[in-house]
Order: structure tokens, then sequence, then C-alpha cells
């Protein structure tokens, strides 16, 4: 069973978002770990992250601004990996960095990098040959994402060649904004449940342990960046003792939703 | 120049998929997806409806003021000794440029589509103004996001489109130009699917937008071939536009694409210069994905999009229409590119020439004009597309000769 696979199946599981080269990387990917997160996805920075509201925007631009290349955001998941031989690790950004050296390139990058999967915002289905079969060559999950605007007749284009999970977007605008209801959540992943063999992880305007609780009675995963990204913004380079200590509460909270 | 392809004519591009050749296509997040599909579907049945393209001429003709003339440029022609110089007038356009083509278009569409919310980017705020213009015609709320170092060095242009009933939202990411507008209207509009009609000014984005707005601003070249078939008997011998992301540009070629006797000519801003910061994105870049299409992009090695200057704000973004880039590679239009200072050239020696005060914009198509012309014989026929009027850059090229107004 894959890394991802595995972190699915016990239980709701808690994914968490950074962006890479914001704050003092490594140290954060511990502290997050540490925590209790299932998956980390790591933010590779992009000059024009267009689906992104204002905290991870900024997030972008401090990485950016400190000099952080593609390179040493590879660097940073090959000793995440080394350090944390089991977590599952997945790289989420914007097409233009992926492909600009060849699919083929970034694919084998991610392999040699022991990354996981890989989330790329704007290459919907429709544009699947310019990323997809490199990553699936490869053995690295191509993570879609799917939202309110993905009706029953595009699903199954979603799903097509899409493992590892699904990434519900529960609200249609960008990141770290406001949260859906929690009725729409439910029955979107029903619907979405109903179709994926894969996991379906929630995420966009997921800030607090509550929220994380309630969806995680539904969902098979929560996801969290925003909230976490403030914390670097606001800590910086001591950012690692408050990020687990949110990262805890969210754990404690998706880990035992289904308890109670 | 008619070398390349296999197929039989330039202009059946793009693909079913939006592709022109390697570029195009519609790179967006899931959440825009359906509704760049429903815009697709709408735009097909809509260019089959009679009725919309009847209420389209008939808006270009009584709102417009189409057709625009066009005008043999004597004095010009004179000082500069050799090829004619014509000039198809779409400065004479109501709002002052050839934007108001594909607004009219869009915003017809939107209606189709049941919108009620307008929103769009601009830069020079020319695009933003003609976007204004028809969502007050129609009665439609309109946002328009504007690059706040475009928000001051375009005053006027602001101070219209708030007259106009638009809300003008700057935007400080970035560089604060074009590109971050971009941006930001592409965030405001995955928010706002369920109601928002994204009014794109150029020839770019994802595919519907840059055929439709091709489509749209096809009256400039149809007109202008018919033209001159009218006036002088035969077709020019050169075209010659300025490109930012292009659509004036494609609006004048695309009739012409399967005429192998006329030649064509993009005119790029080169900025500070090629060696320093320019937005010539065909000149200094190479293929990435931006804004929902593939296309040259001026970007580092990583991939990280670069930011573009000119001393035009029309022409101050990192990246061209994708039909463009597949032109070029397919060698059926050649690419140039001008300096800041030329253009500033090229924007006096038509006011000298010819009284016309040219945008900064078409500056540059005239800068290269002034190149190429004189090679050229005097029987030939340059025809140069005046996309827009220099009201709004009086200011800053005041500031650029050291006068202080």
């Amino acid at each position: 069973m894959t890394r991802l696979a595995t972190a699915f199946v016990r239980g709701p599981a808690l994914v968490t978002f950074i962006t890479g080269g914001d704050g003092p990387t490594a140290a954060i990917l511990d502290a997050l770990v540490a925590g209790g997160a299932d998956v980390i996805e790591l933010g590779m920075p992009f000059t024009d992250p267009m689906a992104d509201g204002p905290a991870i925007q900024q997030a972008n631009l401090r990485s950016l601004g400190a000099g952080t290349t593609t390179a040493d955001i590879f660097h940073i998941a090959a000793a995440f990996r080394a350090r944390h031989p089991e977590v599952p690790l997945v790289l989420m950004g914007y097409a233009n960095p992926m492909i600009t050296r060849g699919p083929e390139w970034f694919a084998a990058e991610c392999v040699k990098a022991g990354i996981d999967g890989v989330i790329c915002v704007d290459i919907p289905p429709e544009e699947d040959p310019e990323l997809g079969p490199a990553l699936r060559g490869a053995g690295v999950a191509l993570i879609r994402l799917a939202t309110p605007t993905t009706n029953a007749a595009r699903l199954p284009a979603v799903l097509d060649g899409s493992s590892g999970f699904l990434y519900y977007v529960s609200v249609a605008g960008i990141t770290g904004l406001q949260q859906a209801a929690q009725a729409s959540i439910e029955e979107a992943v029903a619907r979405l449940k109903a179709s994926a063999t894969i996991p379906v992880a929630v995420g966009f305007g997921v800030r607090t342990p509550e929220q994380a609780a309630a969806i995680a009675k539904v969902a098979d995963g929560v996801v969290v960046g925003s909230a976490l990204v403030e914390l670097v913004a606001q800590h910086g380079a001591n950012a690692a003792g408050p990020v687990q200590g949110l990262t805890r509460s969210l754990a404690d909270a998706v880990h035992s939703a289904r308890e109670k | 120049m008619t070398t390349a392809p296999t197929q039989n004519s330039f202009r059946t591009q793009p693909d079913e998929r939006g592709h022109f050749g390697q570029f195009g296509g519609r790179y967006v997040a899931e959440t825009l997806m359906p509704l760049v599909l429903e815009l697709e579907a709408e735009y097909t049945r809509a260019k089959a409806d009679p009725a919309f393209q009847a209420e389209f001429d008939d808006l270009l003709e009584h709102y417009v003021g189409r057709p625009s003339p066009l005008y043999f440029a004597p004095r010009l022609t004179e000082e500069l000794s050799g090829a004619q110089v014509w000039f198809k007038r779409d400065e004479l356009n109501h709002t002052g440029a050839h934007k108001i083509n594909n607004c009219v278009g869009q915003i017809l569409l939107a209606i189709r589509m049941g919108k009620t919310r307008i929103i769009a980017e601009t830069g020079a705020g020319q695009h933003g103004v003609a976007t204004a213009t028809v969502c007050a015609r129609f009665g439609l709320p309109c946002v328009i996001f504007m690059g706040a170092t475009d928000v001051a060095r375009q005053a006027p242009n602001v101070f219209r489109m708030k007259l106009l009933g638009a809300t003008v939202v700057p935007v400080t990411a970035g560089a604060a130009t074009l590109k971050d507008a971009m941006n930001e209207a592409l965030r405001d509009w995955v928010a706002n699917v369920h109601d928002t009609f994204y009014i794109i000014g150029t020839a770019a984005g994802p595919h519907p937008y840059p055929e439709l707005v091709r489509d749209f601003q096809s009256v400039i070249g149809k007109e202008a071939r018919a033209q001159m078939l009218s006036r002088v008997g035969r077709l020019p011998d050169l075209l010659v536009a300025a490109i930012g992301g292009g659509s004036n540009a494609i609006g004048l070629f695309h009739p012409f694409l399967d005429d192998p006797e006329v030649r064509m000519l993009g005119v790029e801003a080169a900025g500070h210069g090629l060696d320093k910061e320019h937005a010539a994105s065909l000149a200094g870049g190479r293929p990435g994905i931006l804004h929902g299409n593939k296309t040259y992009l001026l970007q580092d090695a990583d991939g990280q999009i670069t930011e573009g200057h000119s001393i035009s704000a029309g022409l101050d973004y990192p990246g061209i229409g994708p039909e463009h880039a597949w032109l070029r590679d397919v060698g059926r239009v050649d690419y140039t590119s001008v300096t800041d200072v030329e253009a500033l050239d090229g924007f006096q020696l038509l006011c000298r020439t010819e009284g016309i005060i040219p945008a900064l914009e078409p500056a540059h198509a005239i800068a290269a004009v002034k190149k190429i012309a004189p090679t050229m014989d005097k029987d030939q026929i340059v025809l140069v597309n005046l996309c827009g009027r220099g009201d709004k850059d009086i200011f800053a090229v005041a500031e650029h000769l050291g006068v202080t107004l």
C-alpha cells in the first residue's frame, strides 16, 4: 500500500499545507508531523498564485523574495523524506514551474525527492497531457480538485487518471476566506464518495478544530492551509511551536471525530 | 511567407480543444472549467444566431461609429520617403480605441448567458473604459481591476471609468500592473462564477476567449480589406500593428491571413531595450502557462513570471495572445520590437505630420513603420492599425519629455 493510501485507512486524516521556503520550512514540516498531521502538502511558490487568497499569496511572495528556487523545494522535500520515511508528502502549486523544464523532468525529480503526489491548480482534466502522463508513468499520484461547480457530467473526467485522494474545494472561491455551510459539504462529499474509489478530502476555509471535526465526520480527510500559513507570517523564524500547537488541536479533533 | 503548415488555411485555428498548435488551451482552476465550457457552448450558439450578429453589427455602426475610416497619410508618407502609409482609424471609435469592439460582443454574450455582473482587468485603462461604457449602456454593475501603478499613470481613464459608474479596484500585488490586475480579476471570477461574466480585454486567457476576442476584433481587418479593395483596387503589401496581448493586431491580421501577398508585422514593446527591462514576450520569452493559456511568457529558468516594462501601460504584460505565438512559430507573421524612446519619437512624428495624437500603443507601430517604410518602394502600401488615440497619454508623454503641465 502506498504512503498516501495508508494515511487514509486509519480513519479521517488531517492534511496540512504550508508554503515551501516561507519561514524555517524544515522545522515547520517537523512540527506538522509532531503535531499529528497525516499528509503534508508543500506549496511550490509561484509569482502569480491566481487561486489563492491574501495569506497564501503573501507566503508565495515572501518565499520568492527570500530567493527560493525549484531546486530548493526539491532539497526540502528530499531532506524531509530522509527524516520521515513514512509520512506522505505532496507538492501543490501552479502549472508553469512544474512544466517549465518538461513534465518528465519534474516527475523524475519528484521520484528522487520521495514525493508521493502532486496537486496542480491550473491543469484541469482537459489539459491532462501537459503533466498527467509523466506523473502516472513515474508512479507519482496526480491529485485533482473537485469544486461546487463540478457537476455530475464532469466528475468522471476529474476522477479519470487521478489518484491518491480527491481534493474537494468546498467553496467556489480562493483559499483562506469564507467557509462553506456544513450541510452543503455533507451533500457534496456523499455525492463524490458515490463515484470515487479514492479518499475524499475537504479543504478551503477550514480554520478551527471545530470545523475540522465536523467535516471529519463525513469526509476521509480535512485540509488546513491558510490558518497555518498565517502563523508562519506572524511568528516567522519562531513559527514551529505555534504551528505544532494548532496542528495538534486540529489532529485531535479530526482523529476523534468519528468516536463522538 | 506561407511556408510552414500542412493545412491550406491559416484561419482555421483553434482546434476543438482551443489549441493554436501547441499554444492556447484551457489552463484554469476546476471551479472555472464548467463556466469556460458553458461560455464556449454559448458562443457557438451565438455565432450561428443571425439576431446576435445583427445586434452586434447595429451597435458597432450606431454606438461605436463603425466603419472606421481608412486614411492615407500624405505627409508622413512624404517624410518617410518610401512606401505609402495608410491608417485604419480605430482611434476614432467611441471611447477612443479598438477595445470597444470586443466589449460590445462580450456584453451581448454575458446578457445571453443571464449574467448580471461584469468584471474586467485593465492596463492603460482603455479596456476598462470600454467595459465600463458598455456596462453603463446595458445597465449592468461593473468592477474594474487595475494595477495601482497603472491607476497612478492613467489617472484620466480612472476618472472616466468612475464617471461611467464602474468601481475601480487598485491592485497592489506584484508590480501592480496588468498581470496583477488579471490575477485579481480571476480571483474575483472564481468566487462569483454564478452571476459574473469576465470581459477579458485581449486575445488571451482560456479558450474560447482568444477566439472570440479575435472574432469580435476582426471587424477591423474585414473593413480594412474591403476599404483597400474599394479605394486602391488591391490589398496592402504590409500590415503593421502594436502588440501587448495582441487583440488589435489579430483583429487586423486575421482576415488577411490567407492572402499570401500580404506581409504582416507585429510590434512588441522593447521598453528600455531587449537586454534590459521590456515587455517583448516573443523576442525575450519562451512558452509557458499563465492566465489560462499556453503562450510565450517572460519568465526565469524556474518558470517564475518576470515583470514586463513598457512606457505604454497597455503593452506592459509578460505574455502574448496564443494565436500570435502560433503565427510566429509557423512563420506567417513577423514580429519585431521598438523601445520606449523610439515609441515617443513615433508619437511625436504622427502628431507633427498628420495632426493625429496617437496612443503610446500604436506609437510603437508608427516607430516600426518609420524604420521599414523607407526600405520599401513608393508604389507599395503599408497599412497601420491606429488602435487608440493619445489623449490619455499626454501627461505621461509630457513627463518623459521633461515638460511640466
